[in-house]
């Protein structure tokens, strides 16, 4: 393998890293409370909002209902005005952070549902304020599930953000349309796939050693 | 220590209103066990629901501690609720902590640093026998181990007050006992005033000093433990009693019984030692003085306090003109007597 081919590969396994990092970085940033809220504002619980609550499900199911592509494709007005441009790596984070935020925060939602009510109603009975009940309750008891849900986001983007390479976002799929398909070089091609299967055995595999972590003991 | 005035808690559910207290007035005094009893469906988890006001009461006034909590804005209502332990059927604790964070909890809650949450934990430790169990994690403990992870978090920040809300229900009757001598030793060595609900009748007798019942959201009879027990007022009383004494005939006797009187049988009564009279030679004085042949088909004395008190089934042999003289004697000594049934003679025998 020509030391070129080596640079191409080594070029766009890292835009890929970048693009997934911060997407997931931003992404959880926003879906993590968000999927609190969902719960939390739920009838019956601690800042209960029905009318919040059915406002932010119908907003996760629009965002979660558009074909990744067509978000994209759709999002470039802001991208741009976010960004400045909407081509390359930096660009192509804007899609993938929104792409994956109402999936994180559905994740988080139900993670939390699995937490048992009678320890907020334990905490409720210690005094707690809503607050607390989240950071000292809800959060460390779903944790486990949070991060197997967060892996499996993390995933998705290594698969989305190949396809945000389709349009100018560079990384792996960039990589991958360009030589592979475009001027037919199957090593190339095979490469990229190679490095994808690893990356996501690499995630799936840290994602679970994380979960095992923090479902210690129980 | 906590007093309910008027207490009265409906529920709207699709339309329908229910009531589920009525008209609740309760005084639990300072350094008491107070035990409530009722059937499932009575409204007994609402009632100790409504002491730290999880469930929030339509009308009324319940005082804890001088403060009457459904008057205090919901930070005034935080800072009660430190002073006021709870614990649950189903423990409620953290799987994601050990024992120590479990019952660091609460302290961390109210801003304690890590060295006085150390200062406290250690005595709690001791107390509930846990301090070799410290760094373990919930799904390495018992069920009674756990309950006592609970009353050590639900003591963290010293409370006046200890709910109970069915603490040694889903506990085997062992665990039960050691987890009720948990609580009293709690309520001498601390001074916590305690309120509990069980369906448990021996949960009352092994724990409470006062106990009321409640049946369809309504406080029936209240009364000291050893009275209550000696002097049950309502048939209800005296059922959660018998319920508690095992007081059925066998079923192999109980299907031939008759309840009107035929040839060729003999009376089963039922007796009730209540007032001191279980410690009476009745039944030789029975059989001594009307010459009857007495045989014993179920019997059961229990000590509640300094009182012993039993119920006791026995089939009676003798003069039939003698019966109701023997049934007034028994009355004067305090015994209570039902007649509740015949049972013809080839199924129990005399000798």
């Amino acid at each position: 393998m020509s030391q070129t081919t080596l640079l191409l590969l080594l070029n766009a396994t890292v835009e890929t890293f970048y693009m997934v990092i911060f997407a997931s970085i931003f992404a959880t940033l926003v879906g993590l409370p968000l999927g609190v809220i969902l719960y939390t504002s739920r009838k019956n619980n601690i800042l209960e909002h029905p009318y919040l609550h059915q406002l932010l499900a119908a907003l996760v199911n629009m965002t979660r209902s558009i074909p990744f592509i067509i978000l994209m494709v759709a999002m470039i007005p802001i991208t741009r005005w976010i960004v400045g441009t909407s081509i390359g790596t930096n660009a192509a984070i804007v899609p993938l952070s929104v792409a994956a935020i109402p999936f994180i925060a559905r994740i988080v939602e139900n993670a939390i549902l699995e937490v048992d009510r009678g320890l907020i109603e334990a905490a409720t009975a210690m005094g707690a304020t809503a607050w607390q009940i989240i950071s000292k309750i809800l959060i460390p008891e779903a944790l486990p599930g949070i991060t197997n849900g967060l892996t499996l986001t993390i995933i998705s983007l290594v698969g989305y953000s190949a396809m945000a390479g389709a349009v100018g976002g560079g990384g792996l799929g960039d990589l991958a349309i360009r030589y592979g398909y475009q001027r037919f070089d199957v090593k190339i091609m095979l490469m990229t796939i190679v490095i994808m299967i690893v990356l996501v055995q690499v995630t799936q595999w840290l994602g679970d050693k994380l979960a095992k972590q923090f479902s210690k003991g129980r | 220590m906590i007093t309910f005035r008027h207490v009265c808690k409906n529920y709207t559910t699709s339309g329908s209103s229910v009531l589920a207290l009525s008209d609740i007035n309760l005084h639990v005094n300072a350094g008491e066990i107070f035990g409530i009893i009722g059937k499932s469906g009575a409204g007994k988890s609402t009632l100790i629901r409504c002491a730290n006001l999880l469930e929030k009461p339509t009308s009324g006034e319940i005082i804890v501690a001088g403060q009457d909590l459904t008057r205090l804005s919901s930070s005034d209502l935080r800072q009660a609720r430190q002073k006021i332990g709870m614990i649950f059927q189903h423990f409620n604790l953290l799987s994601s902590r050990n024992v120590y964070d479990n019952i660091a909890l609460p302290l961390e809650l109210t801003g304690h640093s890590r060295k006085d949450i150390a200062a406290i934990i250690g005595p709690l430790l001791e107390l509930t026998g846990l301090a070799d169990k410290k760094n373990n994690y919930l799904s390495e403990l018992s069920g009674g181990q756990k309950q006592r992870v609970a009353i050590a978090r639900a003591l963290a920040n010293k409370p006046h007050v200890l709910l109970s809300d069915e603490a040694t229900s889903a506990l085997d009757p062992e665990t039960t006992l050691s987890i009720l001598q948990l609580l009293k030793n709690v309520r001498d060595t601390l001074n916590v005033t305690i309120l509990l609900i069980t369906h448990e009748m021996s949960v009352i007798k092994t724990v409470s000093d006062r106990v009321a019942i409640l049946q369809n959201g309504v406080l029936i009879e209240e009364n000291e433990v050893g009275e209550f027990f000696t002097h049950p007022k309502t048939a209800i009383a005296k059922n959660f009693i018998a319920s508690s004494l095992l007081q059925h005939m066998p079923a192999a006797i109980e299907e031939h019984v008759f309840t009107e009187e035929q040839p060729h049988t003999h009376p089963v009564l039922r007796l009730w030692f209540l007032q001191g009279t279980a410690t009476q030679p009745v039944i030789s004085e029975l059989s001594h003085q009307f010459d009857f042949s007495i045989n014993i088909l179920q019997a059961n004395v229990e000590y509640i306090k300094k009182h012993a008190m039993g119920i006791m089934i026995v089939a009676i042999k003798g003069e039939k003109l003698k019966i109701q003289p023997a049934i007034t004697y028994l009355k004067q000594l305090g015994v209570e007597v039902e007649v509740i049934g015949y049972v013809p003679d080839n199924i129990i025998t005399f000798t």
